[in-house]
């Protein structure tokens, strides 16, 4: 059993640097969803955990940059645009570490099922478009396992984007890429930044075994299909809790 | 990377980090110097660093400090999350991390541009040491400060546990964990044993009055930074 939750073994690939390697000893299973903004990735993971809740499951749901811990800073260095690449990875690993340690992990190993908004590949397709070394990012990460189920909803950059921008939303200074001087307008440089990120994903998913999902179907076609993905993945009656006898 | 001996001024160099590349280093060159004490507490770090500091600005170089835990982003949020002990050790890690990196990219980094001699009261080895004591997996640790720059020298300020003891009973009347206090710097140094080798520091005993770790402090610093000897 991994005593140490920061002593994860590290297995060296060859070609790709740090890869972790899956502790085997915990009962639950993590599920992540991976996507660009606008590929309706939450939307999906919203009706999953409806429907495990629903069915009496043990069910976890976890989202990306959401711990208490941090916040104070995270949001200080984003409103004055303080950080920098490196500092912003660090913060999101932070911000990652607390809920990892104080939650992932331990309800991982009491045998929930636990859903993430956004995993570690987040980081690794951010901060890589923002030019922090893959290796280096990899393995800031390496003490965490990997989901038993990625999803990543690919859909073509144009969709994703319309999405989002169909709305003129007032885009954040972050989020839209804007620390990275592509361009001085907003909605420009995040069609840029999406792109690249877009990139990224592509690269990351067959080394971290994604399941794709075609995000450009309808909501209901594509829950059906996630259920059937996750039900080959896990046995449901193992995690449907028990009524307390009478 | 040793600076340039007997030279009145100082000239650029490329810039040098433990591994990874640093995204936020650029191509320029650096004018700057950056020299570390690391020691533990009561090993007269402060003192040593505040009497350089005088020295080095009577020579005609202006001097940065750095130290740990300073950066204006995080010192609020490592303050109250050690006051609560809410923190895994992971999350202390990268909080810590975070701070160092802040400081760097945003005071060390442009200091060193613009030519100034920058002393730092400790840098990664007490922040990896920590982490390491605390049971963190080496290899992680050392990933996490691979970017960091290398220093042009660190001093190592070498006093022995027991001597530690009766300096922190001098200053504070007290001493919380007697026993915890001892083990706790035992580990530590042992850890910098470690890094002594490694990152090459140069010992500098400082069981010995404090008038004398600042001469032998200054007469190697003269050294590297060209300054004679009066």
């Amino acid at each position: 059993m991994c005593q140490r939750l920061l002593c994860c073994r590290i297995a060296r690939d060859e070609q790709h640097g740090f890869v972790v390697s899956r502790p085997a000893q915990y009962h639950g299973k993590l599920i992540a969803v991976e996507g660009l903004d606008g590929s309706g990735k939450s939307t999906q993971i919203y009706l999953v955990k409806r429907w495990l809740e629903l069915s009496g499951a043990r069910v976890f749901f976890t989202e990306w940059n959401s711990s208490s811990v941090v916040k104070p800073s995270t949001s200080k260095g984003k409103s004055g645009r303080l950080l920098t690449p490196t500092t912003f990875s660090l913060i999101h690993a932070t911000d990652f570490a607390d809920r990892y340690e104080r939650q992932i992990f331990p309800l991982l190993r009491a045998g929930y099922i636990v859903l993430a908004d956004r995993y570690i590949f987040t980081a690794f397709t951010r901060d890589v478009v923002r030019g922090v070394d893959r290796s280096w990012v990899e393995q800031l990460y390496s003490f965490a396992v990997q989901p038993d189920v990625t999803l990543f909803f690919r859909a073509p950059l144009e969709v994703s984007l319309n999405r989002i921008l169909d709305g003129r939303p007032e885009l954040k200074y972050h989020e839209a890429g804007m620390d990275m001087g592509w361009s001085s307008d907003p909605y420009e440089s995040f069609r840029i930044f999406q792109g690249r990120i877009l990139e990224q994903y592509e690269l990351l998913a067959p080394r971290y075994d994604f399941t794709i999902v075609d995000a450009t179907r309808e909501i209901h076609d594509q829950q059906a299909e996630v259920r059937r993905i996750i039900r080959r993945s896990l046995r449901l009656s193992d995690f449907i809790k028990k009524k307390p006898r009478s | 990377m040793r600076a340039p001996t007997h030279k009145p001024n100082l000239t650029g160099r490329a810039i040098k980090t433990f591994g990874h590349p640093l995204v936020e280093l650029g191509t320029s060159r650096l004018m700057g110097r950056l020299f570390v004490i690391e020691g533990a507490d009561g090993s007269g770090r402060s003192t040593n660093l505040k009497d350089l500091s005088g020295w080095i600005e009577s020579n005609g170089y202006a001097v940065r400090h750095m130290g740990l835990r300073r950066s204006p982003l995080l010192a609020q949020d490592i303050e109250h999350a050690k006051q609560s002990r809410l923190l895994t050790r992971t999350t202390m890690s990268l909080l810590y991390a975070t701070d160092f990196f802040d400081q760097l990219v945003h005071e060390i980094i442009p200091a060193l541009r613009a030519g100034y001699i920058v002393l730092a009261d400790r840098y990664i080895y007490t922040l990896m040491a920590r982490d390491i004591v605390r049971r963190a997996d080496p290899e992680w640790t050392r990933n996490l400060y691979s970017s960091a720059l290398v220093p042009d020298a660190v001093f190592y300020l070498q006093v022995d546990p027991q001597e530690l003891v009766l300096r922190n009973f001098e200053k504070n009347a007290t001493l919380d964990y007697w026993e915890s206090f001892l083990a706790y710097q035992e580990l530590l140094q042992r850890e910098f044993a470690r890094f002594q080798k490694r990152y090459g520091f140069q010992i500098v005993d400082a069981n010995r009055d404090i008038t004398k770790v600042q001469r032998e402090l200054r007469s190697r610093l003269a050294v590297m930074l060209g300054i004679s000897k009066k």
